[in-house]
C-alpha cells in the first residue's frame, strides 16, 4: 500500500491553546496510497493535528516534512501550495452558492482575452470542469446550479471532498467524514475515499466512527491527551485494541476486568 | 430587468419552470424581483387612480431625477448588505464629499472635473477606513458606521463654514442632473442598451454551447430579450415625450450595470458572496476575508459620494442638510425591499434601482395627492415592515423545506 518515504511526515510537533497542551511531540506520516485513520477520544487533539497541517493555527515546536523536505505552514495557503488540502468537520461551504462557486471558491478560474482585467469570472470552463470532476469521482447531484445549502448531508460532504481535489493535491486531510451521515451516505462517502486512494493520494481521516475507519484504513494512528497513544495496521488489529488506546486502560483492564470505560469487545460502535 | 441579471446562469430545466413550482419560487423569494415588479406595478396603478398626473411623462422623469441619488448611495448599501454588515453613515458620507466638492469648486476655484475626483477619493477613503476599523479591531460596523455618521456630519459643518449653504454654479456639475438629451440621441443610447444587451446574451449562450454545456432555451432567451427591449423603448418614449433622456440616469443605470456585473461575474463579487454566506468557509478557502470587508466599505463610501455628488447637483447647492434627513434610512431600505438580504449573502444590485423606484413612486405619489410628510413617514415605513416580513417568510419557508 505504501512504499518509500512519506509524503508528509511529522516529527515532535507540539502545540498549547494557554494552559492546555492540545498536541504533545507528535510523530505521525502518510504516505502516497496510503489512508491513514486518526482516532481518539474527544479532546484528544485529533482536530488539532489536521488543523495545524492545514495551517489554521501553526505549530509552537517541531518539524513538519512534505515530500523529504523541511517546510513551514503558518497559513493555510502554505499548506494549499504544498499540496495539503483538507476538508473540514464542519464543512466550510457556503450554502448561499451552487456546486461551482462552492468548488471553485478561492481558485475561480478566469476568462481570457478581454474578461481578463476584471477577472471576469469563466462559469462556462468552471461548470464543465465541475461535471467531469463530480463524474470521474462517481458524484451524483441533482443540478451543477442548485445551492449548497438544498442537498442532502452526503451530497454537501461529497461536493466537500471532491472540492478538496481541484487543486491537485497529495495529501487530503478528513476531518469526520460521516459524522452525521445515514448509512447508504456512509458508504457514497467512503467510496469516495477508496478512489482517492486509488489516485495515489496520502488520506488522512479523522473519525470516531471505528467500524467506518477499519472499513477504508490501512493504518490506525491513535491520539490521546495530545500524544501519540498507539498505531495498527488495520489488517492485523482488532477494534479493542484500538479502543484500548483510545481510553488508555488496556493495561489496568488485566486487573479491573469489567471496567465499563474500557469497553466492551467492539465497544468502538459506542465511541462517540 | 432584474429577472435578466439574476437568472442567467441558470440550467435550461429552469428556465420553463410549472407554474406551481413558479407560485413557490414567488412566495420564498427566489424570484424577489418579480416581486417587486408586481408590488412596484400596483403601487402605479393605485396612484395612477388616485391622481392621472402620476403616470405623465413629466412625472416619471421626474420620479427618475428624484431616486437617481439615493439609488446610487443603495448600491454601495447592497454591497455591504451582501457582506452582512451595514454602514448607517452613507447619508453623512454623501452630504460631506458633496460639500468637499462644493467648497473646492465654488470657493477654491478648482476645475470641476477635479472637485468631483476629490470628492470621490474623500468617500472612498472615508469607506476603508471605516472598513478597517471595523475588521482589523472586530467592532460591529453598526458601531463604527455610527460614529461615522456623527462624525461626518461634524465635518460637514466644518467644511461648509459660516456661510452654512454653498450653491453650486459651475454647469459641468449642475449639469449631471440637468442635462437631457434629444430625441434622436435617445434612440441611439436606447439602440445600444438593446443591442449590447442581446449581444451579451449570444455570447454567453455560445460560450457554453462550446465548452458542451446545456444551455437556455432559445424561447427562453428570446422572453428575457424581448422584456429589455419593450422596458427600454417604453422608457425612451416616455422620456423623450418630456425633456429627453437624462444624463442621471444613465449614470444611475450605468453604475448598476457596472456593479452587478462586478458582483455577479467577477472573481471579487464571488468572494462577497462567499464572505456573506460563510466568512469562515471563505478564509479557508484562501479568501482574504479582511480585505473584502474593507474594499467593500470603500466601496459604499464611493457610492455614497457619488450620490451626494449626484443630490447636490439636482438640488443646485449643498447646505447642512445635506445627506441629513431621512436619506440614509431611504438608501438602505430600497435593497431591503426590493429583496437583498440583511442576513448576507442574498441579493442584487438591480435591488437598489428597484428599491429606490418603490420608495419614490411612494413619496413622489404621495407628493402628487398634497398628503403630509407624516402620512408619508409612516406609509414608508409600513412598506418597509412589509418588505422585512415577507423576506423574513420566505426565510422560514426555505428552511422548513430544507433549504437554507
Amino acid at each position: 500500500m505504501s512504499d518509500g518515504a512519506p509524503l508528509l511526515e511529522l516529527e515532535g510537533v507540539s502545540k498549547r491553546f494557554g494552559p492546555v497542551q492540545a498536541l504533545d511531540r507528535v510523530d505521525f506520516a502518510v504516505s502516497a496510497g496510503e489512508v491513514v485513520g486518526l482516532v481518539g477520544d474527544n479532546g484528544a487533539g485529533k482536530s488539532t493535528l489536521v488543523k495545524t497541517i492545514a495551517g489554521i493555527h501553526g505549530a509552537d515546536e517541531g518539524t513538519i516534512r512534505f515530500e523529504g523536505q523541511a517546510v513551514s505552514i503558518s497559513r493555510p495557503q502554505d499548506a494549499t501550495a504544498l499540496g495539503i488540502a483538507t476538508v473540514y468537520q464542519d464543512l466550510a461551504l457556503c450554502d448561499n452558492l451552487d456546486v461551482v462557486a462552492n468548488l471553485f471558491l478561492g481558485r475561480e478560474e478566469v476568462s481570457a482575452g478581454f474578461g481578463q482585467a476584471s477577472r471576469q469570472l469563466d462559469e462556462a470552463r468552471m461548470e464543465h470542469q465541475t461535471g467531469e470532476l463530480l463524474s470521474n469521482l462517481a458524484v451524483t447531484i441533482p443540478s451543477l446550479r442548485s445551492e449548497v445549502g438544498t442537498l442532502s448531508g452526503g451530497q454537501r460532504q461529497q461536493v466537500a471532498v471532491a472540492r478538496s481535489l481541484l487543486g491537485e493535491p497529495k495529501v487530503v486531510l478528513l476531518d469526520e467524514p460521516t459524522a452525521a451521515l445515514g448509512v447508504a451516505q456512509t458508504a457514497q462517502v467512503l467510496n469516495l475515499i477508496r478512489r482517492l486512494r486509488e489516485r495515489e493520494l496520502g488520506v488522512v481521516v479523522i473519525s470516531h466512527n471505528l467500524v467506518d475507519v477499519f472499513e477504508v484504513a490501512d493504518r490506525i494512528f491513535v491520539l490521546r491527551l495530545g500524544a501519540a497513544a498507539g498505531e495498527f495496521a488495520a489488517e492485523s488489529t482488532t477494534e479493542e485494541h484500538v479502543v484500548s488506546a483510545i481510553t488508555g486502560v488496556g493495561s489496568e483492564r488485566e486487573k479491573q476486568n469489567g471496567d465499563p470505560e474500557a469497553g466492551a469487545p467492539g465497544g468502538g460502535g459506542g465511541e462517540r | 430587468m432584474s429577472e435578466t441579471a439574476t437568472t442567467a446562469p441558470a440550467p435550461a430545466e429552469e428556465a420553463m419552470p410549472r407554474p406551481k413550482e413558479t407560485l413557490r419560487r414567488l412566495i420564498q423569494g427566489d424570484l424577489a424581483s418579480l416581486r417587486v415588479v408586481i408590488g412596484l406595478a400596483l403601487i402605479w396603478a393605485i396612484f395612477q387612480f388616485e391622481n392621472d398626473r402620476f403616470l405623465s411623462a413629466q412625472n416619471l422623469t421626474n420620479l427618475m431625477l428624484q431616486i437617481a441619488a439615493t439609488g446610487l448611495i443603495s448600491i454601495g448599501v447592497v454591497y455591504v448588505l451582501l457582506l452582512g454588515e451595514i454602514d448607517l453613515s452613507v447619508g453623512a458620507v454623501s452630504g460631506l464629499a458633496a460639500a468637499v466638492m462644493a467648497v473646492l469648486n465654488v470657493k477654491h476655484g478648482w476645475n470641476p472635473y477635479l472637485a468631483i475626483a476629490a470628492a470621490v477619493a474623500v468617500g472612498m477613503a472615508i469607506g476603508v477606513l471605516q472598513g478597517s476599523l471595523f475588521s482589523r479591531f472586530v467592532v460591529p460596523s453598526f458601531v463604527v458606521t455610527l460614529a461615522g455618521l456623527l462624525a461626518w456630519q461634524g465635518a460637514l459643518l466644518q467644511v461648509l463654514g459660516s456661510t452654512g449653504s454653498i450653491n453650486l454654479t459651475d454647469p459641468k456639475i449642475t449639469g449631471l442632473a440637468n442635462t437631457f438629451y434629444s430625441d434622436a440621441v435617445g434612440w441611439i443610447i436606447a439602440a445600444v442598451v438593446v443591442g449590447g444587451y442581446g449581444a451579451v446574451l449570444f455570447l454567453g449562450h455560445r460560450r457554453r454551447a462550446a465548452a458542451g454545456l446545456d444551455s437556455e432555451s432559445f424561447a427562453g432567451m428570446g422572453v428575457r430579450f424581448g422584456l429589455v427591449a419593450v422596458v427600454t423603448i417604453v422608457a425612451t418614449t416616455v422620456f423623450n415625450s418630456d425633456r429627453g433622456v437624462p444624463l442621471a440616469v444613465l449614470i444611475l443605470l450605468a453604475f448598476v450595470v457596472g456593479m452587478e456585473y462586478v458582483v455577479k461575474r467577477t472573481g471579487f463579487g464571488r468572494h462577497v458572496f462567499a464572505v456573506g454566506g460563510n466568512a469562515e468557509a471563505a478564509r479557508r478557502a484562501g479568501i482574504r476575508v479582511n480585505g473584502i470587508r474593507v474594499a467593500v466599505f470603500g466601496i459604499a463610501g464611493t457610492m455614497a459620494a457619488i450620490g451626494g455628488i449626484m443630490a447636490a447637483s439636482r438640488l443646485l447647492a449643498v447646505n447642512q442638510n445635506s445627506g441629513g434627513n431621512e436619506l440614509l434610512l431611504l438608501a438602505i431600505a430600497g435593497p431591503v425591499i426590493a429583496g437583498t438580504s440583511l442576513f448576507g449573502g442574498r441579493g442584487s444590485v438591480w435591488t437598489a434601482l428597484m428599491g429606490a423606484l418603490v420608495i419614490g413612486s411612494i413619496s413622489n405619489g404621495m407628493d402628487l395627492l398634497a398628503l403630509s410628510s407624516a402620512v408619508k413617514f409612516m406609509v414608508t415605513g409600513g412598506v418597509l415592515l412589509l418588505a422585512v416580513l415577507v423576506d423574513a417568510i420566505a426565510r422560514q419557508q426555505r428552511s422548513a423545506t430544507g433549504r437554507v
